[in-house]
């Protein structure tokens, strides 16, 4: 169940440092039915870097992220942060924990404001009497969500624009600055600029280094292995269920990355 | 802004339409703009308002409510009944039959949330259970012999205005203030909108959802009151078909089928037009039949209408 040592160029110098990983999973199986998705999956990310998550498709990718943001409950294994153990049975314990995840399609809710999808769930009322009858205090949220957002750099008209208006960047941007304002430790991204163009997705991987350079963690789940080397600070990589390699972004290729994913390239030992 | 614009759009043609129909109508027919009619009026738009103003809340959930004109069958000949057999008076039948409703949009939640039923299927279910419930209880035959003051919430008036009108406007602003200032409000839209993200926010959606067809057959058992008191008595088959008249009033106004969108305004101004047209039919010696024709008419516009404004935004965005 420890984690397996490793081989020397996938060191990290911040291991040495003292300080338990924000987040970390050990040995997680997760099962459906006959089909073993997670078959004693490990996974690290330590305070303010940005690591990528990668593997070829039915690697588990999914079903680890959905396991750290509390949508899959493990059948096996340990879920740790900030080096204490926890257990997450809903989305909402991960979030309690620090943990926000965007989901690739399913983050924000079309028909509402800006600043309704970034408060949704955990909107502010007004204070007294009426605050008890659910009544909003849509001035403090409008007000909240214009100075979030102008600190992580994403641009759009107003907040009180419908999500619906706005283009696939800025909409995508929303959703991950929401995750970013709320998060207290972890943002786990699932292909954010999947459906982006360059522009929109230089826009959000901006406000994914903001976030870094303030202190968050990020995981990124990408197919896009330059994107991955650009933005992340480390990889690791998934396959059958289980962490194949470990590198550090800048001292590894793409090749290495690909041959990690397919198998021929293995960093971390093989048994338990 | 746009989409708000588009909000605007919708219930100003609606309410364009309104006026010309008005006018026409006031031309076409010289029994229309008397004091009698324009009261008729104003009863029968408080009837539907009502009804339609429960069936926006269900709608702007992506939900679609068919039960409504059996329950409020069900809850008018219960009302009804407890007068003429337990002599209740006139606002303690008003509570049983709101309580029917209320039960009715229970049934209707849990179906949907519990049963993972779609609501299509779900409500007419009970659209056939609550009619078949209203012939057990009547054994098809109306209920009569109640007194005068029965007729108070559909034939009372207050300083010259119906009193059905006066409910359907304290109706109207709260439920169009708990729509757009409140939680329960951003939560009803949120989950029309994007039902994945809202439970992912941790909003209690299978809770929310189920409160929102239960506040819905409040509204409805207070519809079905006020219809039988209009008639001052219990119609068993009051209400066939008033699930076409209310979706359509919705839609006319803005609300939208694929969920998220809709407002009390927009759904009042719906009403009011289809009341206007049932109205003028009459005048005008239309029969039922072809007022038949119209409205479907009139649903296949709105609802072509509805598919169009969201094409157009989403080839947008």
């Amino acid at each position: 169940m420890s984690t397996a040592p490793e081989t020397e160029r996938s060191v990290d110098p911040r291991d040495v440092t003292a300080e338990a990983p924000v987040l970390e999973a050990r040995g997680i199986v997760k099962r459906f039915g006959h089909v073993e998705a997670l078959r004693g999956a490990d996974f690290t990310v330590r305070k303010a870097e940005v690591v990528a998550l990668i593997g070829d498709n039915g690697a588990g990718k999914s079903t680890l992220i959905k396991t750290l943001s509390g949508v899959h409950a493990p059948d096996e294994g340990e879920l740790l942060v900030g080096g204490r153990p926890v257990r997450f049975s809903t989305p909402v314990d991960a979030r309690q924990a620090g943990v926000e995840t965007v989901y690739q399609d399913l983050a924000v809710a079309d028909d509402l404001s800006v600043a309704a999808n970034l408060y949704l769930g955990r909107e502010i009322l007004r204070t007294g009497p009426l605050g008890r009858l659910g009544l909003l205090d849509k001035r403090a949220m409008r007000r909240g969500a214009a100075e979030a957002l102008s600190q992580l750099g994403v641009r759009i008209p107003r907040v009180t624009t419908p999500i619906a208006m706005l283009s696939g960047g800025q909409r995508q941007s929303v959703a991950v600055a929401r995750a970013i304002i709320w998060a207290t430790s972890v943002v786990i991204l699932d292909e954010p600029t999947a459906a982006l163009g360059v522009v929109q997705t230089e826009r959000v991987l901006d406000v994914v280094r903001r976030a870094r350079d303030a202190g968050m963690s990020v995981v990124l789940v990408s197919h896009n292995m330059p994107q991955v080397l650009e933005i992340a600070d480390r990889v690791e990589v998934l396959r059958l269920g289980r962490r194949a390699a470990r590198f550090r972004a800048d001292e590894v290729t793409t090749d290495e990355l690909v041959a990690a994913m397919t198998g021929s390239l293995v960093t971390e030992k093989e048994d338990r | 802004m746009r989409e708000r614009l588009s909000n605007a759009l919708s219930e100003f043609t609606a309410a364009a339409a309104l006026v010309v129909l008005f006018v026409a109508l006031s031309f076409a027919s010289p029994h229309f703009l008397t004091a009698d009619n324009l009261f008729n009026i104003g009863a029968q738009t408080a009837v539907i308002a009502i009804i339609a103003t429960a069936q926006t809340m269900v709608i702007i959930t992506k939900g679609i409510d068919l039960s409504v004109g059996s329950v409020a069958a069900l809850a008018g000949v219960v009302g009804a009944i407890t007068v003429r057999d337990l002599g209740f008076s006139i606002w303690a039948a008003t509570a049983v039959a709101i309580a029917v409703g209320a039960l009715a949009g229970l049934v209707n939640g849990l179906l949907v949330t519990v049963a993972r039923i779609p609501p299509f299927i779900a409500t007419l279910g009970t659209m056939s259970a609550a009619r078949g419930l209203v012939f057990i209880v009547t054994g098809a035959v109306g209920v009569y012999g109640l007194p005068e003051s029965f007729q108070l919430l559909g034939n009372g008036q207050i300083l010259g205005i119906p009193f059905a009108v006066v409910l359907t406007g304290v109706v109207a602003v709260g439920v169009a203030f708990l729509l757009a200032q409140t939680r329960f409000g951003q939560y009803t839209y949120a989950m029309g909108s994007n039902l994945e993200a809202a439970r992912r926010s941790g909003i209690p959606v299978g809770r929310h959802l189920t409160a929102v067809y239960v506040l819905a057959g409040v509204l409805v058992g207070l519809g079905g009151m006020i219809a039988a008191s209009r008639v001052n008595s219990g119609q068993p088959n009051y209400g066939i078909a008033l699930e076409l008249d209310v979706i359509a009033a919705a839609v006319i106004g803005g609300a939208s089928l694929f969920g998220g969108q809709g407002r009390i305004i927009g759904t009042l101004i719906g009403a009011f037009l289809i009341a206007l047209v049932r109205n003028g039919a009459v005048l005008l010696d239309i029969s039922i039949h072809y007022q038949m024709v119209i409205v479907g008419l009139i649903i296949w516009a709105a609802v072509y209408f509805d598919q169009y404004r969201r094409r157009r935004l989403e080839s947008r965005g």
